[in-house]
């Protein structure tokens, strides 16, 4: 079947600020990013996320519409997001309760 | 759609008859009942243990007054101590057609089975004229479960659900999503989402409660393997889960076997209360999905990545199959095929509304893959619950 959709990348709500991967994509693919093609600056798997725009350290990550965790490296359009330049931000139950802090989105 | 009128005014989309067994020691004899019956539409369900539990009665009260229940057979033993006049009452007082057979007062195994095969029969006889009602979307329960989850499940599957849940509220359904085990971290999100302050605060109350009883439990979180998959965080893989919710606000937190009190979204909290005492929250899928058709659900959305095959007693399963290598491999389990978005031969709001269209095709009498194959799983174990308390539900308008 011919796809109807030939993108590598899926994005999984509007207000998104990364891709999800639906292919394997290699350095030096041609990525079309809401239009502009951009080459992909490294290897990135089936399922791992890459930034839609720009994003700088401090800068909420935004998956399925939600923030999921922040950036802690600057990261070019394109670029692969993971571990590497991004950490979580939420506060588990037992942290709270130890801490007396309260959780916060981002 | 049309379907069955119950005289409680809920209406089905099936016309069931339960023959249900109190205690392990009847389960045999309630199997046999149901396998000499040969009809897809008499169901088995039961209760294992010997002691009584009060969560497990209102369970099985509520699975007996199901709307997609027409009669009720029940099996007992005789010693066990499941409360069988309790159960009976409650299903009598619905005026469905109810019967009990108790094995120590029958003459034993043989003749009890003889005997419920003709109460079966004539049951099935007597709801043959069921009156029959025209059905809308407003008066439809439909749930979601995952099972079997995979990678995929988070791009394709349960965002797609999400989506046929955001038209299902709009258009006046009920939807009920659960698990609050596998929503740690999302909590906030969640609550944000609440339709008052209030309800926000139970939601992430519930969300702690699972989050300390998991940790008891020995459960671990966010693995390793997460991140291979290419998930950095733990509220990202939740958010894989959560998805299945779609975007709509959150109109209430229930627990096993209450009703929904009116239209919208609600979080189904299946994580017993007090200290951790029976073990596992819920042991299988299946035991998630016997706790969504008791607060009423006429159909369950199951996503699967790795290829679960379950389907249920009383209410019908959709399965969602999330990863497209998993979809080739077992095409016949599978009513809908999601990874088509990771191939890019569909968009999530394309399968969306296929499983709405399915949604609607059950409504309508037609069968699920799982119902054709004879899948009626079902499981009902120990639990305790506190009632909700008054934050839970904002919302109290009766559906109409």
């Amino acid at each position: 079947m011919i796809p109807k959709d030939p993108s590598q990348l899926i994005l999984l709500h509007e207000r998104d600020n990364v891709f999800a991967c639906r292919r394997k994509i290699h350095r030096g693919d041609t990525l079309l990013i809401d239009g502009t093609p951009v080459q992909a600056s490294g290897d990135i798997d089936v399922g791992h996320k890459l930034a839609r725009i720009p994003l700088a350290p401090g800068d909420v990550v935004l998956k399925y519409g939600v923030p999921i965790g922040s950036i802690t490296q600057a990261t070019n359009i394109g670029e692969h997001v993971h571990t590497h330049n991004m950490k979580s931000d939420y506060i588990a139950i037992t942290t709270r309760r130890s801490t007396g802090e309260e959780a916060k989105p981002s | 759609m049309i379907g069955y009128q119950r005289p409680d005014g809920r209406k089905g989309i099936r016309n069931v008859i339960v023959v249900t067994y109190l205690v392990e020691c009847a389960h045999h004899v309630a199997r046999r009942i149901v396998d000499v019956s040969a009809d897809m539409d008499v169901h088995l369900i039961g209760f294992p243990g010997c002691y009584p539990n009060e969560y497990s009665l209102r369970i099985m009260k509520n699975l007996c007054v199901h709307p997609n229940v027409g009669g009720v057979l029940i099996v007992s033993l005789g010693c066990e101590g499941f409360n069988r006049e309790g159960l009976y009452a409650a299903v009598a007082a619905t005026g469905r057609p109810v019967e009990t057979l108790v094995i120590q007062q029958r003459g034993g195994t043989a003749s009890t089975i003889a005997a419920g095969v003709k109460a079966v029969a004539a049951m099935k006889e007597s709801i043959a004229n069921t009156p029959r009602v025209a059905i809308g979307l407003e008066d439809l329960v439909i749930a979601t479960v995952c099972g079997g989850s995979d990678g995929t499940s988070g791009l394709t599957a349960n965002p797609a659900v999400g989506k046929c849940f955001d038209r299902l509220v709009e258009l006046g359904s009920t939807c009920i999503f659960e698990e609050t085990g596998e929503l740690i971290g999302c909590e906030q999100i969640m609550a944000d989402r609440a339709v008052t302050p209030e309800l926000g605060e139970a939601i992430t109350a519930c969300v702690d409660k699972a989050a300390s009883y998991y940790t008891v439990m020995g459960y671990g979180s966010f693995a390793p393997g997460n991140a291979d998959g290419g998930l950095t965080t733990q509220e990202e893989k939740s958010m894989g889960a959560y998805a299945k919710s779609g975007d709509s606000p959150i109109s209430g937190v229930i627990k096993p076997g209450d009703q929904p009190p009116s239209n919208g979204l609600y979080l189904l909290d299946v994580v017993p209360d007090g200290e951790p005492r029976f073990g596992f929250p819920n042991i299988n899928d299946n035991a998630e999905i016997a706790e969504l058709i008791a607060c009423g659900a006429h159909i369950t959305l199951f996503t699967t990545g790795r290829g679960s095959v379950v389907g249920s007693a009383i209410s019908p399963v959709i399965k969602i199959c999330a990863n497209p290598d998993t979809y080739r491999r077992m095409p016949d389990d599978m009513d809908i095929d999601a990874g088509r978005i990771l191939n890019g031969e569909a968009t999530l709001d394309e399968v969306g509304g296929e499983i709405f269209e399915k949604v609607v095709a059950l409504a309508s009498g037609q069968r699920s893959v799982s119902e054709l194959l004879g899948h009626q799983e079902f499981i009902l174990t120990y639990k305790s619950f506190e009632p909700v308390g008054p934050a839970c539900l904002p919302v109290r308008a009766r559906r109409a």
